[in-house]
């Protein structure tokens, strides 16, 4: 690591101010950026710490939205986010316990990683990310390999996912990292059925629409049968090639069809 | 009933007090008045020419002591190589020199080009980040059978290829086979891959030099198996100190699995520094760099094919193998493709005609040498694979087909150059049918179906050599050094026991197990009895551990020392009871007079040896400590027959192991839970082979699974319950104890049962797939259904 200075606002509007400092940085859990810092892979001035901000902590409902703060760990969404159960799901199957309990929805989505879960659970809910300026919908927000609608000093302070009739994620895991090598949130609503995609493509998380469009019409495994999901743009690494991430996410939507029954 | 004490009984391991609660002290924990740290600065090409190195930068950074580069070592010695393999034509093998920093030219990424010593680790590493290392980078080998074209790129330039050795076993009975071949009524033949590794263990290596100039002594602690070996190789030929004035401590040690046999540079680095600093030099690998700069393992390309009669006897195996020895020859590297893999081709079966062929290839990657089990799990793999592919080919139950070319009697002397002792391989496979309920598999591979699962059945056998080795037997065979091992047994005045052994506990439990057996021999209790290993001040001398070596020929040693003692104890004990020496029996701690009521303890008879009064002086020594040095008479040759059942998603293609078995026959066991304990962690690494593990380069020979994000370990819940079973035991006929070894048989014996289950779960879904190389991860399973 490179040495740099460590803050712990209490307030949103505080670590807004510190985060305008010059090469500031938002620290939340820490599970990707002190990796990347032990790395020296990053070089920030300071850390600014979210973790002392009460009001970005904890799960709540709010008539049929679930509101998760900003700086909820994991942990918390998956022991408290039952209102919505295949969201709670999702967070209990990331990484191991020390990584669910420390790290959270806000760095996740705001870190937007390709292979990470949140992003799909975000984009399949047609949630809303809010941040200390805006609201910003899911279908803006995701733009690409680690990169979002986010502007430099913005911070997630809470996001709010309507909750659906039936959802489910299928989570197929990289056998080394055990983030997901294809992972598929499927979510049905009152005005229509989202399926996202996270872990296959080259520019991150997305929505497969012709499997929304048969999905919507009939809510049925079966539906998706005489689709194909395309190989274009789906990343070809070590641990599977295109070919088979387009492959895993017809049988993973299928599953989560199925397990919404 | 069990017992509870000596061999045989299943004593906790002692050393798990200290392991367990955190209180165990590595080399790590080792932190000296004065201590600098140094980071090295590694090549991230994977060949190229040094134009130059300028540190002029990093020299005046904060905290920087000293900055080391290859100019430093230009007079220092190549680190050695310390085995020669002479090949098919009767050369010796290419050898390249092997400096610890470069000189001039970087042959693999993670090669050390220079070396910052600091007051801090943080400051090191940012002086290292200041110096500027100008490489023109050159075309690099990656690709073994690429590097043996005309015209390739070579690693060495001063060497004529990039061919190590072509070497022909036996190569008198090469004609023979291919003849046998021709003639054959069936001939299955296999190519295939033997996934590169690495050991990954839990510990990675540190290295702390530590020079006395008062004394012109030199100590180097280290994360080693072996600190003899690592004494005579950086003493005698890196930097020449001579045994008297250096000392090799290895402390606790998290794990070695053969890549902490090997002597490395950054060992002769820190000891070198701190004799030109009179400081402490420390180095603590990190895990990035532990991927590039620990010794991978396996790592071999081979075709082998198998001859058949019109009866199903195997009639010959030959086989090509193309094996990688990486950038530098690492310190066993050569032995491993020959002499531990090709006088295992044999394996459980009476085939009478073997050739191997092995070409040891040089490669811009990091060097390769030894891996759990170490050449003969490749030798298992192609061997069980094959023969299961003949029976598929043959349409015959390959269980029956390996029943029948089993060797039943003992001893026998294959045709590649070893004589077995003993075993009884029916016995095991019988055991095996058993454990597993193989009578059951039909039902349940129903049930798999009904839940829409493919499930298949595999089952293998292995034959190792372990208690490496006959010292005049590996002399011939290349070793620069000899095998046997040694032990002093210290008897203290009140009759407690210090042995000094040799070998060198990383988890295996030896400060357990040994004390059981002296516990035994003289019948006091193993709490009386401690070991103390890992220094060379300390013991008398030893080879360490490795090939399942450790009891075998380092316990022998201590029970020859012991029955020293013990006969020399006997003396003493005539002495005091005034009896005849003929008459003294040693039982239960207490020493007798056959036929009479007279005993005495046995610590009466250590203090009389110390507190000589009453003693026949005149006659024998004070005192009561010998020393014995063992050199084992043969390998021992532990075999077993191993089964997987496997699930394979037909949707996704992945397996799930449901269940596992393994009948191994180790001869006599001193410790049964950890004999299983060892079992276990093998099959672990095994599946972590077959399922999960890989080390791939790409053509540039950047290695792409560098870290855990990429090189997939083994974790429990990749893992089934293990069903062990070490009842069929054939006490090995040339040691004392009558023991062969255990350490390495899990990792051997599995690979091949996953594989094969796998490919009989596809054949039961339809896709008849010959064969699919590891790690079978999903998507190769899923690409070979599909193909
Ligand atoms: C071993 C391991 C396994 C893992 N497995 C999985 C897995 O299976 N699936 C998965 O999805 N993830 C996995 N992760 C990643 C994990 O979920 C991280 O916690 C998450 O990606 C980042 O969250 P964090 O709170 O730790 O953020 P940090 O690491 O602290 O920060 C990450 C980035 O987000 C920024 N940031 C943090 N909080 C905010 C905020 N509130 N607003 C704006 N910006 C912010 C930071 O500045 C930084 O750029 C794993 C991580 C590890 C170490």
């Amino acid at each position: 690591m490179y040495a740099f200075d460590v803050t712990r606002p209490k307030t949103v509007d505080e670590a807004v101010a510190a985060l305008s400092q010059e090469d500031a940085q938002a620290l939340g859990g820490g599970q990707t950026l002190i990796p990347t810092l032990k790395q020296r892979l990053a070089s920030p001035s300071a850390l600014v710490s979210l973790t002392g901000i009460e009001d970005m902590k904890g799960v709540c409902q709010d008539g049929d939205t679930l509101v998760i703060g900003g700086g909820t760990t994991h942990g918390t969404v998956a022991s408290e986010g039952g209102a919505y159960p295949a969201l709670a799901a999702l967070a209990s199957n990331i990484g191991d316990p020390a990584v669910r309990n420390r790290g959270t929805i806000g760095g996740s989505l705001a870190n937007n990683d390709p292979s990470a879960c949140y992003p799909s659970a975000a984009l399949a809910s047609n949630a809303t990310i809010v941040t200390n300026s805006r609201e910003i919908a899911a279908d803006d927000y995701f733009q690409g390999l680690f990169t979002t609608a986010l502007d430099e000093g913005e911070i997630i302070t809470s996001v709010r996912f309507p909750i659906p009739q039936a959802a489910n994620y299928q989570k197929f895991v990289q056998p080394a990292s055990r983030f997901a090598l294809v992972g598929v949130f499927v979510s049905k609503h009152a005005d229509g059925v989202r399926v996202a995609v996270t872990g296959a493509s080259e520019d991150g998380v997305f929505r497969w629409s012709d499997a929304e469009d048969a999905l919507s019409g009939n809510f049925s495994p079966d539906a998706v049968d005489g689709l194909t999901a395309s190989a274009d743009g789906l990343m070809t690494d070590l641990h599977g090639d295109a070919e088979y991430r387009a492959h895993l996410i017809k049988v993973l939507t299928k599953r989560a069809v199925a397990a919404c029954q | 009933m069990p017992k509870d004490h000596g061999i045989g009984a299943s004593s906790k391991r002692r050393e798990d007090v200290r392991f367990l609660t955190g209180t165990g002290r590595y080399t790590d924990d080792i932190n000296l008045q004065g201590q600098a740290y140094v980071h090295f600065v590694r090549s991230d090409v994977a060949h190229g020419t040094i134009n130059s190195i300028d540190t002029s930068e990093a020299e005046n950074m904060p905290g920087v002591v000293r900055i080391f580069t290859g100019a430093d070592f230009a007079a220092v010695g190549s680190i050695p190589c310390g085995w020669q393999v002479t090949d098919r034509f009767g050369e010796a093998m290419q050898e390249p020199a092997h400096p610890v920093l470069a000189q001039g030219k970087v042959r693999h990424v993670g090669d050390p080009i220079a070396a910052v010593v600091a007051e801090t680790k943080e400051q090191a590493r940012d002086a290292a980040e200041a110096i500027v290392v100008d490489i023109d980078e050159l075309p690099a080998v990656v690709n073994m059978k690429e590097a043996l074209a005309d015209g390739a790129p070579k690693v060495h330039d001063d060497l004529k290829s990039n061919l190590c050795y072509d070497w022909g076993f036996v190569e008198d009975n090469k004609a023979a086979v291919d003849e046998a071949i021709k003639n054959a009524a069936h001939v299955t033949t296999l190519e295939l891959v033997n996934n590169r590794l690495v050991a990954n263990p839990m510990e990675p290596r540190v290295a702390v030099g530590d020079y006395g100039f008062a004394n012109d002594e030199s100590t180097l602690y280290t994360t080693s198996q072996n600190p003899h070996v690592i004494r005579l190789l950086m003493g005698a030929f890196v930097l020449n100190i001579p045994e008297h004035k250096l000392r090799v401590v290895a402390p606790d040690v998290g794990g070695g699995f053969g890549t902490k046999i090997f002597h490395y540079a950054e060992e002769a680095f820190v000891t070198f520094a701190s004799r030109a600093l009179r400081r402490p030099v420390k180095w603590t690998s990190t895990r990035s760099e532990a991927f590039m700069s620990d010794a991978h393992g396996r790592d071999h390309v081979t075709k082998i094919e198998l001859a058949l009669d019109a009866d199903n006897n195997f009639t010959a195996v030959r086989t090509e193998t193309y094996a990688n020895m990486g950038a530098y020859l690492s310190t066993f590297a050569p032995s491993v493709p020959t002499w531990l893999h090709g006088t295992l081709m044999a394996g459980n079966y009476k085939t009478p005609l073997i050739y191997v062929n092995v070409k040891a290839v040089f490669t811009n990657t990091v060097p390769v040498d030894a891996y759990r089990g170490a050449g003969r799990p490749e030798a298992t793999f192609q061997l069980e694979r094959v023969i299961d592919k003949a029976a598929r080919e043959l349409g015959v139950d390959p269980i029956a087909l390996r029943r029948q070319n089993f060797i039943s009697e003992f001893p026998y002397a294959t045709p590649v150059a070893v004589e077995y002792d003993t075993g009884d391989y029916t016995a095991t496979m019988d055991k095996l049918e058993e454990i597993m309920d193989l009578s059951g598999f039909e039902a349940r591979r129903k049930e798999s179906e009904a839940k829409g699962k493919w499930r298949g059945l595999g089952v293998n056998c292995y034959i190792e050599a372990c208690g490496i080795a006959p010292s005049n037997l590996v002399g011939q065979l290349g070793a620069r050094a000899g095998l046997y091992d040694a032990a002093t047994v210290r008897v203290n005045a009140t009759g407690s026991i210090s042995v000094m052994v040799g070998a060198h506990s990383h988890g295996q439990g030896h400060e357990t197990t040994f004390p059981q057996v002296i516990a035994e021999m003289i019948g006091i209790d193993e709490s009386q009895v401690d070991i103390v290993h890992g220094d060379t001040s300390k013991i008398p001398f030893g080879m360490g551990t490795y090939g399942s070596r450790s009891l075998a020929v380092c316990g022998s040693a201590m029970v020859r020392a012991a029955e020293k003692v013990i006969n020399k104890a006997k003396k003493i004990a005539a002495h005091l009871l005034e009896a005849s020496e003929a008459d003294i029996e040693l039982k239960d701690g207490k020493f007798s007079v056959a036929g009479t009521d007279k005993e005495c303890a046995w610590g009466d008879v250590t203090l009389a040896a110390y507190v000589p009064h009453n003693y026949p002086l005149e006659d024998i020594e004070p005192g009561l400590e010998e020393t014995a040095f063992y050199d084992p008479a043969n390998f021992t040759y532990p075999s077993g027959a191993y089964a997987c059942e496997v699930e394979v998603d037909p949707d996704t293609g992945k397996v799930t192991i449901e269940k596992f078995a393994a009948a191994d026959d180790f001869g006599n066991v001193v410790n049964p839970m950890i004999v299983e304990g060892q079992v276990h962690g093998g099959i672990a690494q095994g599946i972590g082979q077959a399922m999960l593990e890989g080390a791939v380069y790409d053509a540039e020979g950047q290695l792409l699974s560098a870290s855990y994000m990429d090189y997939a370990m083994p974790r429990a819940d990749d893992l089934p319950f293990y069903i062990v079973d070490h009842s069929c035991a054939t006490p090995c006929t040339h040691n004392p104890l009558g023991v062969k070894g255990c350490g390495e048989a899990g990792a051997i014996g599995s690979p091949p049962a996953v594989v094969n289950a796998v490919i009989d779960a596809l054949a039961s879904g339809g896709k008849n797939v010959p064969h699919i190389d590891m790690p079978l991860t999903p998507h190769r399973v899923w690409k070979a259904m599909n193909a």
